[in-house]
C-alpha cells in the first residue's frame, strides 16, 4: 500500500458489508417513502368534505366514501367492545393462573394457530357459523365476531405480555393488603399494566380497521342508504342497528378495483386508500402518544 | 348460629370473588379454545364434502391441472393454484429475507440508535398498511410497470411477489431482529477480542447463533405470504392456468377462493371444491406452524 497501511481483505469486507448494511436500511426507508408519498399524493387530491360524506355510487363516477367510512368505525366500535372485555379475561387467565401443564400448552397452542390463520379462512368460518348458523345474515354483527376471532389473539397475547411485565413486588404487596389475587389484578395490576394494554388495543384497532378478507362474506359487500336521522337501533337504514349489512372502506376499496364498474376507481380508491392509511397512520402515532403520556402520568417517571 | 364461628366456617367473601374471578377468566380462555375447535371442524367437514359427499379422487384434486368446477362436465384441479400460492410464497422469502437480516443486522449490530429511531417506526408502519391498499399501489403501479418492462399484461406471478415482498418484510425484520438481539453479547464480545472485525462476528457468530430464530421468521413470513388473499387476488390476474411464466396471469388458493366463493351456490359442487380449497390453505397454515415449533424444539436441544 502507497501509504504504508495495510488494508486486511477482513477490513475490507468489513467496510464493504458497513455500506451494504447501510444501503439496506435506506432502501427499506425509500420503500416506505414512496409507498406514503404515493398514496397520499395520488389519494389527497381526490379527498374532500364531499368525498369523506357523500355515499358511493354503484355505476357512475362521483361517489363518495362516507357510509363505507362510518361503518368502518363503528365495526371498530363493536369489535372492542366484543373483543376486549374476553381479551382481557383470557390475557389474566393466562399471565396469573395458567400452571405449567398439558391443559396450558392446549391453550397455547390454539392462540398461536388462531393467530397464524389467514384472515380468509377466519371470514369464511364466521360466515358459515354467523351468516348461516347463527341466522344473522350479511351484517355489522357478523363481521364484527368475525373480527374478534381475528383480533383475539393479538390481543390476548398483549394483555398477557403487559401483565406479565408489571413486577412481582406489586402482586406481593397487593396479597399482603389481603386482597384477594383477582382483586390484586383488578386494582393494581391492571392498572399499573394500562399503558402497554391501550397501546397494544390501538395498535390492533389499526389491523382491524384495515382488516377486508375476513369481512367480504361476513359484513357483506353493499353498503344501503342510511338515515342518520333514525336512532331506533332494530331499523335497518339506522346507521346503528347491527343487523344491517355494512361494506366498510378497506372492502370497498377491493371491490371497485376488482369488479371495476366503477368508471372512476382508480381515484375513489386513491382517495380511499390515503383515508385508510391516513387513519392507520394516527392510530399508530396515537398509541406511541398516549402509552407514553399514560406511562408518566401513572408511573412519575420519564420514559 | 353466632356471626363469628358462620364467618369462620363459610367461604370469606374474598375467597368466592377469587372464585368467581377465576371462572371467569378461564371462561374467557375456553371461548378462544371451543372458537379455535370449531374452526377447524367446521372447515374441515365443509372442505371433506368434495371427497365424500361429490365422490371426488383427492389425488386428482390434488395434482390435476384443469380447473372448471362450474361446468357441466366440472373438472377439478387444485394444481395450478395450490403451485401459484407455492411460488409466490418461495419468491417473496427469497426476496425478503436477505433485505430482512439485512435491516435486522443494521438495527442490532451497526447501529442500534439510528435504527430504533428510524428503521423500528418505518417497520411498524409498513406492518399498519392494510392489505387492500398495498393491492391497489401494486395494481397502479407495479401492474403497469411489468407491462412496460416485460410486456404481457402485467399482472402474474412477479408482479405479486413484489407486493407480497413489502408485506411480508416487515414480518420477517422483526422476529429476526429479536432473533439478533438474543444472541448472549459475550459472543460478540469473544469474537470481537480474537481480532475478528465487525463484520467477521456478525456473519461467523452472531448469525450462526441465530440461524433457528431466522429460519422461524422466514416460515413465520411465508405462512403470511400464502395466507394473504386481497393483495394478492389484486394483481396476480387470477387465472387458473398452469404458471408457466412468472410474468402471465396465474392464481393463488387465496385468490380464487374470494373471486369464487360469493359467486357459488352452498351445497353445489363448484362450492364445495372452493371450501376444499379453503381446507387445503388451512392445512397449510397449520404446517407453517408445526415447522415453526419443530424449529424451536430442534433449536432449543442444544
Amino acid at each position: 500500500m502507497k501509504n504504508g497501511k495495510k488494508v486486511h481483505d477482513s477490513q475490507l469486507s468489513d467496510r464493504i458489508a458497513n455500506y451494504v448494511f447501510y444501503a439496506i436500511a435506506l432502501v427499506i426507508c425509500l420503500i416506505l417513502a414512496a409507498l406514503l408519498i404515493y398514496i397520499l399524493v395520488a389519494g389527497l387530491p381526490h379527498v374532500s368534505w364531499h368525498f369523506l360524506t357523500s355515499p358511493a355510487k354503484s355505476f357512475q363516477a362521483g361517489g363518495g366514501i362516507g357510509i363505507q367510512l362510518f361503518n368502518s368505525f363503528y365495526l371498530l366500535v363493536l369489535t372492542m367492545i366484543i373483543s376486549i372485555p374476553i381479551s382481557l379475561g383470557a390475557g389474566i387467565w393466562l399471565s396469573e393462573y395458567a400452571k405449567k401443564n398439558w391443559l396450558t400448552d392446549v391453550i397455547r397452542t390454539s392462540i398461536e394457530i388462531l393467530s397464524s390463520l389467514p384472515s380468509v379462512v377466519v371470514g369464511l368460518f364466521g360466515f358459515i357459523l354467523f351468516v348461516l348458523e347463527f341466522n344473522l345474515g350479511f351484517s355489522l354483527l357478523s363481521g364484527a365476531l368475525a373480527l374478534t376471532i381475528f383480533s383475539l389473539p393479538l390481543l390476548t397475547t398483549n394483555v398477557e405480555n403487559a401483565l406479565q411485565s408489571i413486577h412481582f413486588t406489586q402482586r406481593e404487596a397487593g396479597l399482603a393488603l389481603g386482597l384477594s389475587r383477582i382483586e390484586t389484578v383488578w386494582k393494581i395490576v391492571i392498572p399499573a399494566a394500562l399503558p402497554n394494554i391501550l397501546t397494544g388495543i390501538i395498535l390492533a384497532s389499526g389491523r382491524v380497521f384495515g382488516e377486508a378478507a375476513a369481512l367480504i362474506y361476513t359484513a357483506g359487500q353493499s353498503a344501503p342508504r342510511l338515515n342518520f336521522g333514525n336512532w331506533n337501533i332494530f331499523d335497518l337504514s339506522s346507521p346503528l342497528s347491527p343487523f344491517r349489512p355494512a361494506e366498510t372502506l378497506a372492502v370497498h376499496i377491493w371491490k371497485v378495483n376488482s369488479e371495476g364498474l366503477v368508471p372512476d376507481a382508480a381515484l375513489v380508491s386513491a382517495g380511499a386508500s390515503a383515508v385508510l392509511v391516513l387513519t392507520v397512520l394516527i392510530f399508530n402515532f396515537a398509541a406511541r402518544y398516549l402509552g407514553n403520556r399514560l406511562y408518566q402520568r401513572m408511573t412519575g417517571g420519564q420514559n | 348460629m353466632d356471626p363469628i364461628r358462620e364467618s369462620l366456617l363459610k367461604t370469606s367473601k374474598k375467597t368466592r370473588r377469587e372464585r368467581r374471578g377465576r371462572i371467569i377468566t378461564f371462561a374467557c380462555i375456553l371461548l378462544i379454545v371451543v372458537m379455535v375447535a370449531a374452526l377447524l371442524l367446521f372447515v374441515t367437514f365443509k372442505g371433506l364434502a368434495t371427497f365424500f359427499v361429490n365422490h371426488v379422487n383427492p389425488i386428482s384434486f390434488l395434482f390435476g391441472t384443469n380447473w372448471n368446477p362450474g361446468q357441466k362436465n366440472p373438472q377439478l384441479g387444485a394444481l395450478p393454484m395450490f403451485l401459484g400460492s407455492i411460488l409466490v410464497t418461495i419468491f417473496s422469502a427469497i426476496v425478503a429475507t436477505p433485505f430482512a437480516i439485512g435491516a435486522a443486522t443494521f438495527m442490532t449490530e451497526i447501529s442500534p440508535r439510528t435504527g430504533k429511531k428510524f428503521l423500528q417506526p418505518v417497520m411498524e408502519l409498513l406492518v399498519g398498511i392494510p392489505s387492500v391498499v398495498y393491492g391497489f399501489i401494486g395494481l397502479t403501479v407495479f401492474v403497469p410497470l411489468m407491462r412496460n418492462l416485460f410486456g404481457g399484461s402485467g399482472f402474474g406471478i412477479l408482479t405479486a411477489t413484489l407486493v407480497l415482498f413489502v408485506m411480508v418484510l416487515p414480518t420477517i425484520t422483526s422476529m429476526t431482529t429479536d432473533a439478533l438481539n438474543s444472541v448472549p453479547r459475550n459472543y460478540r464480545e469473544s469474537s470481537l477480542a480474537l481480532g475478528a472485525t465487525r463484520f467477521q462476528t456478525i456473519y461467523k457468530v452472531v448469525w450462526r447463533s441465530a440461524t433457528p430464530g431466522i429460519m422461524t421468521a422466514v416460515v413465520f413470513g411465508m405462512s403470511r405470504a400464502f395466507g394473504e388473499a386481497l393483495a394478492v387476488q389484486m394483481v396476480i390476474g387470477n387465472a387458473a392456468l398452469m404458471p408457466h411464466s412468472l410474468i402471465s396471469p396465474a392464481s393463488t388458493l387465496t385468490s380464487i377462493l374470494t373471486m369464487g366463493i360469493g359467486n357459488s351456490v352452498m351445497g353445489t359442487l363448484e362450492n364445495n371444491a372452493l371450501w376444499s380449497l379453503a381446507l387445503l390453505l388451512l392445512l397449510m397454515s397449520l404446517l407453517f406452524n408445526m415447522l415453526v415449533r419443530w424449529i424451536g424444539r430442534r433449536s432449543s436441544l442444544k
